[in-house]
């Protein structure tokens, strides 16, 4: 139980930084044409920002079913490798079943909270660490989605820049620290401009671009530029 | 979009997430040696931000002047080091800023 309250309480920044952020889920969510409650639908079922995002592109724009999947599988590949590395970091007592419910819940800032942790990460600390933040999630998304039909036009207009402002806010410090990272970015962002301009490539929906243009980046950042300490 | 599909783009999209995170998680035991492939997944989170957000953020407040005061703002805001929730503001703020000078 102690080991519960404390996974609350550490999972607290987290939830209120979700629900800001699924809050602009939900307001893009429903100006790109769905309703509020497949807004939180998809917020309760997948508990993921960009992926989301990429998701609710791919539907706008009546993507393929392929195209949904694997950009699904490419943005979301870093959980893979997340899932792996807390696999190690877990008590023995944490076993299959618990993993297959609770492994749901990671994501990039659940699974630096519970890396951080000194020592064994319990299911009950890994399953309290989750709550605020999904509920965070949700609650967010929900109310995104309402105020979406509510909001003056120039008011929700100044929020849909604000999840590309929290994307620049995990990319800037990471390309500050790490020259690599800077490059590859930058590479990323010219190979998706590339794609969004050039003659013929623009012609390429928006979910297959993204995910071109992220492989093809780290690619070439794997082959050039290999992390040793990754 | 049709309506009918929403049910079966919710499922691809839970299906895959879904998977893609506990797979792993139930089944490994070893860590990943491959240089080349830890690099690659480490990249990862970093290339597909950058890709969506640019050129994509030019088109996200209707004006391209008034997000280009975002950028600024975010790039600034995040260049200092603030947390995501006060780098999201200051984008949304400058770029309502600059819509009421417009």
């Amino acid at each position: 139980m102690k080991q519960f309250l404390q996974g609350i309480k550490d999972g607290s920044a987290i939830g209120i930084g979700y629900f800001s952020v699924s809050f602009t889920f939900g307001l893009a969510a429903v100006s790109s044409g769905l309703c509020w409650w497949e807004a939180l639908l998809i917020s309760m079922m997948n508990l993921t920002s960009a992926g989301q995002f990429a998701g609710i592109t791919v539907m706008a724009s009546a993507g393929t079913y392929v195209e949904m999947a694997v950009s699904q599988f490419v943005i979301n590949l870093r959980y893979a490798l997340m899932g792996i590395s807390l696999s190690q970091k877990v008590d023995c007592r944490f076993k299959a079943g618990k993993k297959s419910i609770l492994g749901f819940a990671i994501t990039d800032e659940i699974f630096a909270v519970a890396m951080s942790r000194d020592g064994e990460v319990s299911s009950i600390y890994f399953g309290g660490l989750a709550v605020l933040p999904y509920l965070g999630w949700t609650i967010g998304t929900l109310t995104g989605a309402i105020c979406g039909n509510i909001l003056p036009k120039s008011i929700s207009d100044a929020l849909g820049i604000a999840i590309y402002g929290m994307f620049i806010a995990i990319v800037v410090p990471a390309m500050k620290e790490d020259s690599r990272i800077l490059k590859m970015a930058a590479l990323a962002v010219l190979f998706s401009c590339c794609m969004h301009y050039m003659p013929l490539l623009r012609h390429v929906s928006e979910g297959f671009s993204i995910i071109i243009c992220a492989v093809a980046a780290s690619a070439v950042g794997a082959a050039f530029f290999p992390i040793e300490e990754a | 979009m049709k309506a009918g599909n929403f049910w079966a783009y919710l499922l691809v999209m839970f299906g895959v997430t879904y998977f893609i995170r506990v797979l792993p998680f139930v089944a490994f035991r070893k860590k990943i040696e491959n240089p080349y492939i830890r690099s690659f997944l480490a990249y990862i989170p970093y290339t597909v931000l950058a890709a969506m957000t640019f050129p994509a953020v030019f088109y996200s407040t209707g004006s391209a002047i008034t997000s280009l005061a975002g950028v600024a703002a975010a790039l600034f805001a995040a260049y200092r080091g603030k947390s995501l929730f006060t780098v999201a503001l200051c984008a949304s703020l400058a770029s309502f800023a600059a819509s009421l000078v417009l």
